[in-house]
Parts: C-alpha cells; structure tokens; sequence
C-alpha cells in the first residue's frame, strides 16, 4: 500500500499581523512551520502504514523553502517527499492549488490513500483536500474521525457530518481529510533528522507537469481574488463578579442565560 | 493561649475590610480547611478577603492586640498544610490583591500584588517581551505562595528559584507594622538580608503585600527535546552527563511511562509518544535558532550516545502545548490515579538522583506500595509521591510512616535537604528537625521570634 500526506507551511506564530494598509500578511521575520492540523494526516499515514504495512511519501506545494516541512515529515517516519515549486503557482486560491497538487501527485506516484489534514491555520478553507479528490477523479471523505480498519481494496472510517456520525468503507483509490482531534501526532525524530538524505526530497516544476497550460495555475487559473485581509476584531471584553458564592453563580447563571448559552 | 475571636472582633473586622469580606461559620466553604494535598484540616474561625496592605495592617494590628493568630492563605495549592489555620483564628486570603501594579522597563523589574497567579504574570511578561523566569508546575498559584516557599520549578536548572528573582519586598509585620525589604537594586550588601529570611518563611515571618521581581529579557527561540531511554535507570544516569558537557538547558525533566500514561487518563489526551520506559524532557533557549540548535544538537547527540533510545524535536507551540500541558499535570494526575497519597519534595545533588530513585522503587517492594515519582532531574529537586490505593488506614499509616522515615534518611546520607520547593509548612516540621538538629532549630526558632515575639502569624508552622 502507498500512502500521500498532502502538507503545507504556514506562518510559525497564530499572530501574525495584517498591514492596514495593504491588506498584506506581514511575513517577514515571522517564522514558519507545519501546518498543524497536517499533523494528525502524518500521523494517521504513519499508524495505518504499522499497522498495515505501508509506504508513506508527503507533498505540498510552496517556495523552494518549504521542503524544510517535507523534510519535517521525514523525520516523523515518511520515506520522502516532494515540493511542488514555481513562480507560476504563486497566488493560488482553493481551485487553483487543488489542481496544481492533482498535477503534482500524478507526476509523483500511484498512490491507494491520500490522507490531508482538516483546513490550515493561514487559508482556513478545508476545501482543497475534497477538490485534489475531484480532480484526480476519485472518491472522498471528509472530517474523518477515525480510520476504523484498511480490509482489501477498501478504507472504513467514522466521520462526523455535524449532527450525525457516519461509518463508511471507500474504495481505494481515495483521499480522506482527517480531523484534529483523531490522534497525538508523533513528534519528529533527532535520530532521523541526522541520516536525512539529500534525495529524501524532490522538487517538481511547471515544465515538469503535463498540463502545461500557464492559465491553469496560480493566479491566473484561480476562481477567486481576494479583495481584503483584515484582522479578526479582538475581544477582550471582561467581565468581574463578585459576591459570595452564590451570588456570583447565580449572576454567572444569568449571563449564560442572557447570552442564550443554555 | 490564644485569645477566642469574639464578636466584637468580628465587628472591628467588618470595619476594616468591609461587610462582603469577613466570612465566619458556614459562610466559610470547607476548601479554606486545608491545602491541595489535603491531609491537614482545621477550619479557620474567620476568613477575611484582603485587599490592600493598610487592611492588612490594620488587621495586624487588631490581631496583635488582641492575641489571635493569624494565617495567610494564596490560591491554596500548597502541599505541606502551611496554609492551614492549624490553630483557628482569622484566615487571610490574599487572591484579591491581583494586580499588577507596574513595569519597569527600565529597571527590568515588575511590580505585583501577592493574589496574582504565577500564569498571569507568566502571560503578562511575554506580552511584554520579557520572561518570569520562575516556572513552578502549578501555574495557578499566586505568586505570594510562590515567595513564601521559595518555589522553584523547570527552569531552575538555568534561571534559579524565586529567590533570585525578587528584589523589594513590602511585608506587614505581625504588630502591623508596614516595612519595605530589599530595594529595587541590583546588588544589596546593606546589612542582613530580611527579604531573603521572610522568602521561603511560609507566612510565618511577615506578610507580603507587594513584590517587586526581576524579569529577563524573553528569549527569541525556545525547543525542548524529548528523549526516550529504556528504564530510569539510563534516564537518570544521563543527567549528569548532560550537566558535565557545560551546556545549559533551562530544564531537565524526568517522567516515567507510568507517570505519563496517569496524565493521559487524567487529561483525556495522548502523549506523543508512550513506547518507552522512561524519558528526559529537555528545553534549550536562546536569541538564534543557530544557538539554540547547537546546544540541542549536542545534547542529542550526547544522549544518543550514553543509551538514549531517540530524541525527539519539540519545537512548535502545539508540540510544546502536548508534552508541557502533560508535564505540568503529572501531580494531579497521580492524585487522581489513587484513594490518597503523601509526598516526598526531597532535593539531593544532582549527581545523586538515580541512586535515590532506584532507592524508592527498592521501597516501593519492600512495602508493596506504589511509589510513582517525577521531577526536576537537572536540579536534584524530586517530587515523590507514595499513594494509598486500597490499604486500609492502619496500614496506610504504617506503610507511609516506614516510607518517610527511609527516605528522608536516605536522603541525608547522600547529602540532600528535607524540602527542594514545597515547603516545611506543618507536615514535614518532624523530618526538618531531624535533619536540622536542636541549634539549628532554635536559629529559626530565635529568628521568628525576633519578628512574631507573640508567635500569632502561622504558629505551629515550619520550625515550632
């Protein structure tokens, strides 16, 4: 069995700060790591890939220094891994980096399960691991909260569609976008960061793909502009109770009320 | 003898602190009887909510004259009873006074009142750029708890306990008298060190109303490094190896697979990793990335040599969050895995701590009693933890009393003290003066008096 962990790099910090006036991420100086809910993809690959028997490879589209979280899964226990690179990716919605990986993941491998984290922590869209399954035209499951067993040429797994919780069994080829909570992700290991070898990374281009129309990727072949980045309002309103123990449970009560908690 | 709180007292109390302050009889909820650990009880006749330092002192002044004793409770995370108002009288609870009252960015000092939890000024300094460095397991306690048992916590390998990091000290004498100790100075040769005899004296010297503490600036990179070993024995017996190759990591932590797989039932998360028998948890920080990993990558190194099974990276804020969250829950997380338990805050050289380890698991089947433990490898300091489980009380005593006796022991023949951070407070005054002996003991002794001369603010406690 081979197994695909689509990651991404994303802004180290969950602060990272707007530019008012360009509406710009301000990137500089922050650094960057793993997307963390790409984690629990790598992880699950990793425990389906003991269990089973496996090969597990990652991938993830970005600038050339975003093999550094190819290499992280590495470390973690992927065999290797391949960075999808070129100025004309830049700028990618949604759609246009769903086909861009779709490109890429064929140039890579035959692969029986792709396994993508939930959402990032920079896009936010938990959209591109259900349109690389339509693009490579197979089948998918989203928030899956548990890979329940691989028997034969079928994957059963539990997912949440938020009233209800569904088993199903898919057939490989598939892609599953797993939940935060499924696992503890293992943490990467010295061990392996010392005997990484220089071919545990590939790098593949435009010129590489077989779709080698340009308005089909980054800027150019996306649906969607972004016409403002703004930081979430904060709120850091407070509220002190005070009273005995009774009187600030009741007062705590009544704000819950009010608010329509409860 | 002390006096009985009369209702006139209660009457001068009201005055002082205000009608919604004083508490007596069933307004006072049973938590104000005793401690986290829990085995010291008495109830307080009077609990008074304090909030500046003339109340206090006026509160003093009433309890000096009318012989009442007096305790001081923080957020009650304490482990030894030295919060516990063994002999009645009025308690004072300090959480109130939660502010904190100025930066000085100047002076790389903050100011704070004593009811502010350690994790709000841990918080409140980063915000700021800067670092707290005192890092104690119980991130909810208040950092006039902190003071007064001179805690230490994780950092203490680099950084130093609490004591390094306290500059000025406002107290309430027990005569109500209002004093500044210490100054907000970097050296002081300006006679004895009365800041430093009321840090660490358990509230039985003075109170303390303000602090003024040093911060560091805050380092830019911090990763930890989580290494797997086969049993505790090679854990701990890497330590020194670690502290010989003259890199500074600001903590060296010790847990076992056991301890570890208690905070996962107790937290309902999973560790990132429980294959092994025991592990040391490491952090390294610095101003580079290139600093920080050189000091790593040569610790790894090092470990790998000497038996280390692995190192694991722990360098994100969510990898950092599972493995510390784990860390910082390993007290109630055993409290939680039995009936009762009693501990042992025992600090030996470093050089020492596999010999005492291997000493207790020889105990705990001597005894037939579970003796899980974790701790601060890197300082000496352990936190040793013997739990009751189903033994019925007159065993549990014995059992308990056997344990203790051999421990402490123990402990003095390899040349450790009775208490690395916890504290005397009343439970463990016994095993002080037998380590201590009579001189000593009356030092101490002569010391409280010279502050509490009517012996009202925390009797019982520490040395009496």
């Amino acid at each position: 069995m081979k197994i695909l962990v689509c990651v991404k790099q994303v802004p180290g910090s969950n602060n990272v700060e707007v530019d008012p006036v360009t509406g710009v991420l301000k990137r500089n100086g922050i650094a960057s790591k793993m997307n963390p809910y790409d984690l629990y993809g790598i992880e699950t690959a990793l425990s389906l890939a003991e269990e089973y028997g496996a090969e597990v490879e990652s991938i993830t589209m970005g600038p050339p220094q975003a093999k550094t979280v190819i290499e992280e899964t590495v470390c973690m226990g992927a065999k290797k891994g391949t960075v999808l690179s070129d100025r004309k990716f830049a700028g990618a919605d949604v759609l246009a980096t769903a086909y861009t990986l779709s490109q890429g993941i064929k140039k890579t491998g035959e692969f029986d399960i792709i396994i993508c984290g939930k959402q990032t922590t920079d896009g936010d869209t938990a959209q591109v691991g259900a349109e690389v399954a339509e693009y490579l035209g197979i089948p998918n499951v989203s928030n899956v909260m548990s890979v329940d067993a691989v028997r034969g040429r079928r994957v059963f797994v539990t997912a949440s569609l938020d009233e209800q919780i569904v088993k199903m069994s898919v057939k490989m080829p598939c892609l599953i976008s797993v939940e935060n909570d499924i696992n503890s992700p293992r943490l990467p290991s010295y061990k392996r960061k010392q005997t990484l070898s220089e071919d545990a990374v590939s790098f593949l281009s435009f010129d590489d793909f077989d779709d080698k129309n340009p308005d089909h990727y980054g800027l150019n072949g996306s649906a969607t502009q972004v016409e403002r980045i703004f930081p979430p309002e904060k709120n850091t309103d407070k509220t002190v109770i005070d009273g005995t123990a009774e009187k600030q449970t009741q007062a705590l009560f009544d704000v819950i009320v009010s608010k329509k908690l409860v | 003898m002390y006096n009985v709180i009369s209702a006139k007292d209660i009457d001068a109390l009201k005055k002082i602190s205000g009608e919604n302050s004083v508490f007596t009889g069933e307004e006072i909820n049973h938590d104000y009887s005793h401690d986290e650990l829990g085995g010291i009880e008495k109830m307080p006749d009077v609990l008074v909510r304090v909030h500046t330092t003339e109340e206090i002192s006026q509160i003093m002044k009433l309890a000096y004259d009318r012989n009442i004793p007096v305790t001081v409770r923080g957020s009650g995370t304490g482990l030894v009873g030295a919060a516990v108002a063994v002999k009645g009288g009025i308690l004072l609870e300090t959480t109130g006074m939660n502010k904190i009252i100025e930066l000085d960015r100047d002076n790389l000092t903050v100011t704070v009142q004593p009811g502010v939890l350690l994790m709000e000024l841990a918080a409140f300094a980063e915000e700021n750029d800067f670092l707290y460095p005192p890092d104690p397991g119980e991130k909810s306690a208040t950092i006039g708890g902190n003071i007064s048992t001179n805690a230490g916590g994780m950092r203490a390998v680099k950084y130093g306990v609490t004591r390094d990091y306290v500059r000025e000290l406002t107290v309430v004498m027990p005569n109500g008298e209002i004093m500044k100790l210490g100054g907000k100075v970097a050296k002081n040769s300006s006679g004895y060190s009365l800041k430093d005899l009321v840090i660490g004296s358990e509230g039985t010297l003075a109170i303390i109303t303000e602090a003024v503490l040093k911060l560091v600036p805050l380092p830019k990179v911090s990763i930890s490094l989580l290494v797997p070993f086969p049993d505790m024995k090679s854990a701990l017996e890497a330590v020194p190896h670690i502290i010989r190759s003259k890199v500074t990591p600001t903590a060296i932590e010790y847990m076992s697979r056991d301890t570890i797989l208690f905070s996962e039932s107790y937290l309902g998360k999973k560790f990132p990793d429980t294959k092994n028998e025991a592990y040391i948890l490491l952090t390294f920080d610095g101003n580079t990335d290139e600093q920080v990993e050189n000091d790593l990558n040569s610790v790894a190194d090092l470990c790998l040599s000497i038996g280390a099974l692995d190192a694991y990276i722990v360098d994100t804020e969510e990898r950092k969050k599972s493995v510390w969250s784990a860390r910082g829950a390993f007290l109630e997380a055993i409290k939680a895995s039995t009936t009762e338990m009693d501990e042992c805050d025992v600090v030996v050289p470093g050089n020492k701590i596999d010999e005492f380890i291997v000493f207790t698991h020889k105990l705990s089947e001597k005894y037939n009693i579970r003796i899980p433990s974790f701790g601060h490898a890197g300082d000496g300091n352990l936190h040793i933890y013997i739990c009751r489980d189903d033994l019925d009380d007159r065993q549990w005593q014995e059992k308990l009393s056997l344990c203790f006796d051999e421990m402490y022991k123990k402990a003095e023949e390899i040349g450790g003290l009775v208490s690395g951070e916890h504290g005397i407070g009343y439970a463990k005054k016994e095993f002080l003066k037998k380590q201590y002996g009579d001189s000593h003991i009356a030092l101490m002794q002569g010391i409280k008096k010279v502050f509490d001369p009517k012996n009202i603010l925390n009797p019982e406690k520490v040395c009496f």
